[in-house]
């Protein structure tokens, strides 16, 4: 947040790659931390019932978008190989944990892992062309990935349940204790959000995070310095799939139905706007692209909903709201990437730098 | 009656083959040129057969739409050129990419709105005539045999363009190395306008000869997404292989389509493309007729 570093010289790279900068970085995680603990409290208290538990569900589906976002930000931001195919490993999960926890039975401390692990499975066979080809190439490649994913879940009944292709699962629960209202959703969320923004800051700190951005930077000279390259772009897939194995299962739990049709390629090219609007390559820029890329078509439904009705008719609205909803959404890409490419995560720093030295100019 | 249907579906798979061409022709166009990928090629075949839906049935001459489809894509292209594309050159490939992502959701969003979402015909002028012509055993569509003709002769025109014409020699130069281009005295941004000029004009053709045969709506964009397969397939840079590519493509997902989907219920034709795409990129990443390219630190 906002403060000074006065006095604090870092004589270490252990120090200088520390996760908490500085001293009063704790401070500041732990007023975070607190503030989001007693969030659907406050909430609980300011509001009725019914509205408190609309805006949870909105910070839910934020929650869901962020783990999603950190996992495609590892394989894109990071070790710079593209994929459109995220939403299809999203659906990879899903569906292996709904089969899961409605044949066996399963509880979801089983088959959220097992979900995430099956979709890095997949995820690594999918990476593979990425030994050989980088760039656009890859890119179809894991397009190709998204279309015949999406065409086996949807075309083989033992995987998709058969009709409609969807599957219904129980809410999870943990020692009888069920997950049901949306307020025990979102700490049950929560922890799976805090657990992915820790793991992801220690990943790009350590010995594998320096190896993908060596490999994004630029792949030949990581290979002649030493680096696997191979194994590590396998590995950031397998990773990045993971993340978005867990968020499918998450995704299933909050729904309480594995559907196909959550997890088409217009999810992907989301979770890609995610990124790109918040940031490539980095944590808070993964977070931030979640939260608003998640808003984004509330807020927009809400201001053609209130102000649509002067223009258009009623029964266009929905229409209209669809529309107006891709048109945003292309342009906010474009003018990101034209203006300001590093993202909703430079803006801050910006913002931050300038309040550093306030008053003064420097 | 075994050979006839191999017959029928391997004549429909050339047709439709030679108009995936067609499309493929305006990424290869761009791409040989400016290096830039277009993933919104399939948004434009839209748009280009909207306008001139739109135009055909205001007007009631067919050539009148294509004249203004022509025209539009072309003034369309030249924008986009100078307020997209040129401030991303030279940034990672990834940007590109998204740009023309964003684009596309941008112009599949902004057209339905402004012409509304409904499905349109595109007749073809009368003299051309909608009875299927009969060739044997196989019948024919007219319209799919004009949006062959039409792709045969662009595809001839270009690579003539390309091959023998002063301007098609200097964007090859264009193509091969920018600042060596620049130093012989070419103008190379006036040739960077100049590739999306042209994949602007394939986009309108593409467009009208698509929107022909299935209608215009939101759908036709989808046409696109065969794009990938076909060039790279052929190649990412090679007009020749953008044709053999469309071929290849055209025919399979036809025989596809013929003899797997009774057994699988539907959808192989959106399949079968992406695997022979998938082992292409196994064997011969550059495509059949690409340049490999070589990397240096």
């Amino acid at each position: 947040m906002f403060h000074r570093e006065s006095g604090i010289f870092k004589t270490t790279y252990a120090a200088d790659m520390a996760l908490y900068p500085l001293p009063i970085a704790k401070a500041t995680v732990a007023v975070i931390a607190a503030a989001v603990v007693l969030l659907p409290f406050v909430l609980g208290a300011l509001m009725p019932a019914l509205s408190a538990n609309y805006y949870l569900s909105i910070i839910n589906l934020i929650f869901i978008a962020i783990v999603g976002a950190l996992g495609l930000n590892i394989l894109v931001g990071y070790t710079g190989q593209i994929s459109i195919g995220h939403a299809a490993f999203m659906s990879v999960g899903a569906y292996t944990a709904a089969n899961l926890a409605v044949r066996w039975d399963l509880p979801f401390w089983i088959t959220l892992p097992a979900g995430g692990l099956m979709a890095a499975l997949i995820g690594a066979v999918v990476g593979i062309p990425s030994l050989r080809i980088k760039g656009l190439y890859l890119a179809i490649a894991t397009l190709a990935g998204q279309l015949i994913i999406e065409w086996t879940i949807n075309h083989v009944p033992a995987i998709s349940g058969g009709a409609q292709a969807s599957i219904e699962v129980p809410k999870p629960h943990l020692f009888g204790y069920e997950f049901k209202t949306q307020g025990q959703l979102y700490f049950f969320l929560l922890f799976f959000v805090a657990l992915a923004i820790v793991a992801t800051l220690n990943l790009v700190r350590s010995r594998i995070g320096r190896a993908f951005v060596a490999i994004r930077d630029q792949d030949i000279a990581a290979e002649i310095i030493g680096i696997n390259i191979y194994r590590y772009k396998l590995l950031a897939f397998a990773i990045s799939s993971f993340y978005a194995g867990v968020t499918g299962v998450l995704y299933t739990y909050y729904l309480g139905i594995a559907n196909y049709e959550q997890f088409q390629i217009v999810v992907s090219i989301d979770y890609l706007a995610m990124i790109i609007i918040g940031g490539l390559g980095s944590v808070l820029g993964s977070v931030l692209g979640a939260i608003f890329v998640t808003l984004l078509p509330i807020a927009i439904t809400w201001i053609v909903e209130s102000l649509g009705t002067l223009v258009f008719e009623m029964q266009q609205i929905q229409h209209v709201v669809s529309n107006v909803r891709v048109i945003t959404f292309g342009l906010l890409i474009i003018v990101f990437l034209v203006l300001e490419p590093e993202g909703l995560n430079r803006l801050w720093r910006n913002i931050r730098n300038y309040f550093r030295v306030w008053p003064f100019s420097y | 009656m075994e050979w006839e249907f191999t017959l029928l579906l391997l004549v429909n798979g050339i047709l439709i083959g030679l108009m995936y061409a067609l499309i493929a022709l305006g990424f290869v166009l761009v791409y040989k040129a400016t290096d830039a990928i277009n993933f919104a090629q399939g948004e434009f075949v839209m748009s280009a057969g909207i306008i001139a839906a739109v135009v055909v049935a205001a007007s009631t001459s067919f050539f009148l739409g294509v004249v203004v489809a022509l025209a539009a894509m072309v003034l369309f292209s030249f924008l986009l050129e100078r307020v997209m594309l040129r401030p991303l050159l030279g940034r990672p490939i990834v940007a590109v990419i998204m740009a023309t992502i964003g684009l596309a959701a941008l112009l599949r969003g902004l057209l339905p709105l402004v012409f509304g979402a409904g499905t349109r015909p595109i007749s073809l002028p009368e003299f051309i005539g909608e009875e299927p012509i009969a060739l044997g055993p196989v019948m024919l569509q007219p319209v799919q045999l004009v949006g062959a003709g039409v792709s045969i002769l662009f595809l001839a025109g270009f690579s003539w363009f390309f091959l023998k014409s002063r301007m098609g020699i200097a964007m090859r130069a264009v193509a091969d190395n920018q600042q060596v281009a620049m130093a012989m005295g070419i103008n190379v941004e006036r040739y960077f306008a100049l590739a999306w000029a042209m994949a602007g004009i394939v986009s309108a053709l593409g467009g009208v000869v698509w929107g022909s045969m299935l209608g215009v709506d939101v759908h036709l964009a989808l046409v696109g997404l065969k794009v990938f397969p076909v060039v790279i397939l052929g190649g990412l840079d090679s007009i020749i292989g953008a044709v053999v590519g469309g071929l290849i493509i055209g025919i399979v997902e036809n025989l596809a389509a013929g003899y797997i989907d009774p057994y699988v219920g539907g959808g192989t034709k959106d399949f079968a493309p992406y695997v022979v795409m998938i082992i292409a990129l196994m064997i011969r990443p550059y495509g059949i007729f690409g340049k490999r390219k070589i990397e240096r630190v």
